[in-house]
């Protein structure tokens, strides 16, 4: 069953689009995440689940119901601001409280709502202080305990550690995760770090210039890329161009490149990860894809190398783990190999 | 050590000719006044100096100056209040629902009575206010049957003048607050369940508190030593203390007891601010 149902949801604003058609399913108690560039109108979808923005056209169910006519205070969502938006005239403890006091609970149970959920993301004690009195970290765990405390039948977060720094960062999708499955509420996180993605959720959409362009499973979005696009915004990846030949294509001055996905007729794309790729020597023999050329660039990012190698079919990159410390030179003849499998093909 | 003395002598320097302007334009002739407060007689004419509180105790022994110290107070009460109720829902919908050009052509509006020569536009309002003027026409053209409405002389009549002179500080003064709460804060409160009314009255003027207290200030302050407006809006029943204060200097050249009276209306003043600081300070200090 969906928690929410987004069914053909466009959204304009006078000439941009910021929504196309847009048809997903969040199910339940997942953790979602919606991922895509700058401007791809994450947030507009964001918000017109939260009901801040009116689509133009389509449906968005919460439950099975259609929401178009239930205003904002009465979907029963909670939402986490990308810069928090607490209320800077209230302690801690009131704006956690907010959502309660609004729906006239009693105090002494306000008392342990509170309570409880500031103890679930560890800010207990700092019930009085103001948020300008609170770090970075600690606002977004009063957001999210504020979010969370009404018990919301979704949580929306607009890329609730964009502000952070890396560690803390890291620290709090920990955190984050770990408040999800203990509430097992249905998330939807908006980001534009795809490693975010990929660690967070255990589901994700892809979305570009309001488009919807692929949903799935993290692993499956990352090894079954459908497009360029995706294939490049969710990881790293080198492609390859040519006719369709016998189960592959014909990359010009290269030859045959092998794959195990259907192909189009006439012309395709391959899209092959760089760490599938593996560097051998030009002499050693194999059943593989094979391209030759010679290492132009080295890049060391500690566990890992980064090889750039100038082949006929141009520039491709290559990562290799920093395993047992031998590295290859700058200007040596390599092979480039990979499996069959690992050629990806994806629509331009 | 070394350092800690150059920034003193730094900030004295930056800081030092402000200062002294302060003190050339306010402090010299407000000290010039107190002195006089305290003299017997006035600058005028031929008497040695003399050191008298006689002028303050006039306050304190004469009943009449009391009841018109009240009723100028009262007044900065009545045009203050109006001031917010107009003005706050006023700078509400310019800050939260007019976009653009039309926000420039409304602020525009708003900033003209500045422009105008105050005491023009208090005439203004005797033409408009007097029996067979242009609010009594405008009545009766609507519902005929009316008795003539005349507020010449009168104290609605002041209150109407003062509060349309001053009206523009309390919209300006809360459009800064509410221009200033980010639109994610509402977002938020209603995501949460809270309904508009809820909203305005939990976020949006807590908020806008500072904005509140600045306008008030702004309007109170200078409607409780007002003159000419009394005067010539509510004629003989427009005697506040603000008119016999100006009456002292202008008319019967009485400078001590016009400088006591004005220093007493200080004071008051001071008072209700340091009655009213630990409210706005709760407010000011979380934005
Ligand atoms: N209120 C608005 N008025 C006009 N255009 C808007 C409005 N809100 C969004 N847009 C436009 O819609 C498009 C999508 O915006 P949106 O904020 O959803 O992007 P986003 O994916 O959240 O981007 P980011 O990662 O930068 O936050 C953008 O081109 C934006 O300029
Ligand atoms: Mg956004």
């Amino acid at each position: 069953m969906s928690a929410v149902d987004v069914r053909n949801v466009s959204k304009r604003y006078g000439a941009t689009t910021a929504l196309d058609r847009v048809s997903l399913a969040f199910p339940n108690g997942s953790f979602f995440a919606l991922l895509g560039p700058s401007g791809s109108g994450k947030t507009t979808l964001l918000r017109a689940l939260a009901g801040f923005v009116e689509p133009d056209e389509g449906m968005i169910l919460i439950d099975d119901q259609d929401v178009a006519r239930i205003p904002s205070f009465r979907r029963n969502i909670g939402m986490v601001f990308q810069n928090y938006a607490l209320f800077p005239h209230m302690s801690v403890f009131d704006n956690v409280a907010f959502g309660l006091t609004v729906r006239r609970m009693p105090r002494a149970d306000v008392r342990q709502r509170v309570g409880e959920i500031l103890e679930l993301v560890r800010l207990d004690g700092l019930d009085q202080r103001k948020p300008r009195q609170l770090s970075g970290g600690q606002q977004q765990r009063v957001a999210l305990a504020r979010a969370l405390v009404t018990e919301p039948r979704v949580l929306l977060l607009d890329e609730p550690l964009g502000a952070l720094d890396k560690k803390l960062r890291q620290d709090m999708q920990g955190e984050l995760k770990r408040i999800q499955r203990t509430v097992g509420i249905t998330t939807i996180f908006v980001t534009h770090d795809q490693e975010e993605a990929l660690t967070l959720s255990d589901r994700i959409a892809i979305i570009d210039e309001g488009r919807l362009i692929q949903v799935g499973e993290p692993g499956d979005v990352y090894d079954r890329p459908h497009t360029r696009f995706a294939a490049s915004f969710l990881g790293d990846a080198n492609f390859l161009s040519g006719p369709v030949r016998d189960s592959g294509i014909m990359v010009d001055r290269v030859g045959h490149i092998a794959t195990t996905s259907p192909l189009p007729a006439g012309d395709a794309t391959i899209a092959v990860r760089p760490e599938r790729i593996r560097l051998v020597a030009c002499d050693a023999a194999t059943q593989d894809n094979r391209i030759e050329g010679r290492v132009a660039e080295r890049v060391f990012s500690g566990a890992s190398l980064t090889y750039t190698v100038h082949t006929d079919a141009g520039p491709l990159r290559v990562l290799r783990q920093n395993a047992d410390g031998d590295v290859i030179d700058i200007g040596e003849r390599v092979a480039l190999v990979w499996l069959a499998d690992h050629s990806v093909v994806v629509e331009n | 050590m070394r350092i800690e003395s150059r920034r003193r002598w730094a900030i004295a320097w930056l800081t030092g000719p402000a200062y002294l302007w302060l003190a050339v334009t306010i402090f010299l002739p407000l000290s010039a006044m107190l002195y006089f407060s305290f003299q017997k007689k006035g600058p005028f004419g031929r008497h040695a100096s003399e050191f008298s509180l006689k002028h303050y105790e006039a306050f304190f022994t004469k009943g009449y100056l009391q009841d018109l110290m009240w009723r100028s107070l009262e007044m900065g009460f009545h045009v203050t209040l109006l001031c917010i109720l107009i003005g706050f829902p006023a700078a509400y919908w310019l800050a939260r629902r007019i976009r653009g050009r039309w926000r420039e052509a409304l602020f525009l509006l708003i900033v003209l009575p500045f422009w105008s020569n105050a005491l023009v536009r208090i005439f203004s309002w005797t033409i408009v206010l007097r029996p067979d003027g242009v609010l009594d026409r405008a009545v009766h053209l609507v519902i005929p049957g009316l008795p003539t409405i005349d507020l010449t002389d009168s104290y609605a009549a002041i209150i109407i003048g003062l509060v349309h002179s001053y009206l523009p500080y309390m919209i300006l003064t809360c459009f800064l607050s509410l221009q200033a709460i980010d639109e994610s804060l509402l977002e938020a409160a209603r995501s949460l369940g809270a309904r508009s009314w809820t909203i305005l009255a939990r976020i949006i003027l807590p908020l806008a508190v500072p904005g509140l207290a600045a306008g008030s200030i702004l309007i109170f302050v200078p409607v409780i030593g007002s003159f000419f407006e009394p005067r010539l809006l509510g004629g003989p029943k427009g005697t506040v203390i603000g008119t016999v204060i100006e009456e002292q200097f202008t008319v019967v050249s009485n400078w001590p007891l016009g400088g006591a009276l004005s220093f007493i209306l200080l004071a008051i003043v001071l008072l209700i601010l340091a009655a009213a600081s630990p409210v706005l300070k709760k407010h000011m200090s979380t934005t």
